[in-house]
């Protein structure tokens, strides 16, 4: 299994197609820190307008945790995308170039081919994750400095000292990581059912898309299914920078994530297994 | 050849929705056999591979190979074949030796890079080991695809129309190359062809298929030399040469005639001397075509496909 996981590995980082997501992340990124470099105070100053009344800031607010945290939730929809753009070539990749039959062909199961595939594509996953953090929060803490997390939601005002942050990017990005995970399965369950990788792509953004309008449409029957949409609990790494960390809630937030990642897999392997091999 | 069967295949059956690709097949391929797997375009061929390499999954029927179960012993088996199905397909955006490397690492045995080299020099790829797949032309990765098949050395390899896209060289490269593993290296090759002429010069056994079903399956020298003979000849007067038939025995060895073309069943002896019967009766023979039945068969579900 591992060689085959190697071997899948040392695909994805053969194909162009893969540093697309880190190119872009590594473009978008350092543009966003140049615009905070020259429009930081304001938006600081745009996001603490309704409270400088009450409040006195000191500081170094304006801090590469601040950058990193927006960077994080700017880029909710953009790092699916980079995601699905791998993981939904995984399969249908192999269908369209025709290396199906390659493959299927040698003493391995269908099941180790799979696995293997999939697990190389989590593995993707969390080092576009890594290189996001790398991005935005050692290289926003090398040209912002450090200091305290301003957070506001929900009309709370939340400071974290300096010394009580970094912990909770760590479990912040992994949580995005699982979030991201989640998003690969899916793109790789659209990916064992047909041959042409661009069907899984943008059927992985169409569902994610839909998803996240149907949770913002605050009209009582959207809000009813939105516990049912997986998407509502990928952007939960929010919980983290709330004090207490409602870690019952994270914890269901990971499980029911778990849950979908073993149903698309689970799925995509049943599928693949029966799959007649026609390319 | 020995009676160890290594293909046997028992009232296959595959059909995709109302298509009957394959209709209860039943073939036999025993060791040390080059086994000629005939038919034309959409007989069923390219299916009943895929089915013997577990691509597709059989509706009906049985497979053993070497002896064993298909579908209980896969992995188990699939280390002893190698093989091309259809148009040969690699990572275009990899080496032709990377692309052996990745597939060597999963043929269940070790493969030395010397291996690798040994191989794309036998398919004469070795000065372009280092080019990506996406440069080749079509017949240089036809070669590469044979190249992977005998990567790891395996005792049966099934060949999808192997020299399809390659020049006459080529075809005949591929040739001596099959009766080399068959005579040489002693493998038991399964060749797939759609052209009888390919399959009569390397092939010992042989089974025509078609519409998905077993046609005519014998020996190779057995089938193709049949005493008997459609031998058209091409004369220049119809009336004269009916009246020379009716006088003499020739006529009960006509089949059919078509103005002054007369089609005869003969034995091969017999051509000279009607050849000659009409010559010394003033007839002008302006041609002499004989036809062996099979390839006349051969040649006619043929052409109902095309």
């Amino acid at each position: 299994m591992l060689t085959l996981i190697q071997i899948e590995l040392y695909k994805i980082f053969k194909k162009w197609r893969t540093y697309i997501g880190f190119i872009a992340i590594g473009v978008l990124v350092p543009i966003i820190h140049t615009a905070m470099v020259f429009e930081g105070a304001h938006t600081l100053n745009f996001m603490t307008r309704n409270i400088q009344q009450s409040f006195i800031f000191v500081g170094n607010l304006l801090n590469g945790y601040l950058v990193s945290y927006l960077i994080l939730t700017s880029l909710a929809v953009h790092i699916p995308f980079l995601v699905a753009l791998v993981a939904g070539d995984l399969l249908a990749g192999e269908a369209t170039a025709g290396t199906y039959r390659m493959l299927i062909t040698r003493p391995i199961s269908r099941t180790q081919i799979v696995t293997s595939k999939f697990l190389a594509g989590i593995i993707y996953t969390h080092l576009l994750i890594i290189w996001l953090a790398l991005m935005s929060l050692v290289v926003g803490l090398i040209i912002f400095g450090s200091g305290e997390l301003l957070v506001i939601s929900n009309q709370t005002v939340i400071i974290f000292e300096k010394n009580d942050i970094l912990w909770r990017f760590l479990l912040a990005y992994d949580f995005a990581a699982l979030g991201m995970s989640v998003v690969a399965s899916l793109a790789f369950l659209f990916s064992s059912l047909v041959e042409n990788a661009i069907g899984p792509i943008v059927s992985t953004m169409a569902v994610i898309i839909v998803f996240l309008i149907l949770s913002a449409i605050n009209i009582d029957f959207f809000q009813t299914i939105k516990p049912y949409l997986f998407t509502n609990y990928i952007l939960s790494w929010r919980l983290f920078f709330n004090t207490p960390v409602d870690f019952s809630e994270l914890i269901k937030a990971t499980l029911i994530l778990a849950g979908h990642i073993v149903f698309f897999f689970s799925l995509a392997l049943y599928i693949f297994n029966r799959k007649d091999i026609l390319t | 050849m020995n009676d160890e069967k290594i293909i046997e295949v028992n009232l296959l059956t595959k059909h995709f929705k109302d298509l009957r690709a394959v209709n209860s097949l039943n073939l036999n391929v025993f060791e040390g056999d080059v086994f000629g797997f005939l038919g034309p375009n959409g007989a069923g061929k390219s299916t009943t591979i895929r089915m013997l390499l577990s691509l597709i999954r059989p509706n009906e029927g049985s497979i053993k190979l070497f002896g064993k179960s298909l579908q209980k012993n896969r992995i188990e088996i699939l280390k002893r074949i190698g093989a091309i199905v259809e148009k040969p397909d690699f990572y275009g955006y990899l080496s032709a030796y990377k692309n052996l490397e990745i597939l060597g690492r999963i043929s269940g045995k070790e493969i030395s890079k010397n291996r690798i080299m040994e191989v794309l020099e036998l398919v004469g790829l070795s000065k372009r080991y280092k080019s990506k797949v996406k440069t080749f032309s079509h017949g240089m990765k036809q070669r590469l695809g044979l190249g992977q098949a005998l990567l790891h050395d395996p005792d049966l390899i099934i060949l999808d129309e192997p020299t399809t896209g390659l020049d006459p060289q080529g075809m005949k490269e591929i040739r001596d190359l099959i009766l080399h593993l068959s005579k040489e290296k002693k493998k038991t090759i399964f060749l797939s062809s759609h052209i009888l002429h390919e399959v009569e010069l390397v092939a010992n056994r042989m089974i025509i298929i078609d519409k998905g079903t077993m046609k005519v399956e014998g020996e190779v020298k057995d089938l193709l030399n049949a005493k008997k003979l459609k031998v058209t000849f091409e004369t220049d007067d119809e009336e004269k040469v009916k009246n020379l038939l009716s006088q003499s025995g020739w006529g009960s060895k006509l089949e059919s005639n078509a103005k002054t073309v007369f089609i005869f069943s003969l034995e091969n002896n017999e051509i000279a001397e009607l050849n000659k019967f009409f010559v010394l009766n003033g007839i002008e023979v302006n041609a002499v075509i004989p036809t062996r039945s099979l390839e006349d068969y051969f040649l006619k579900i043929t052409d109902e496909v095309a």
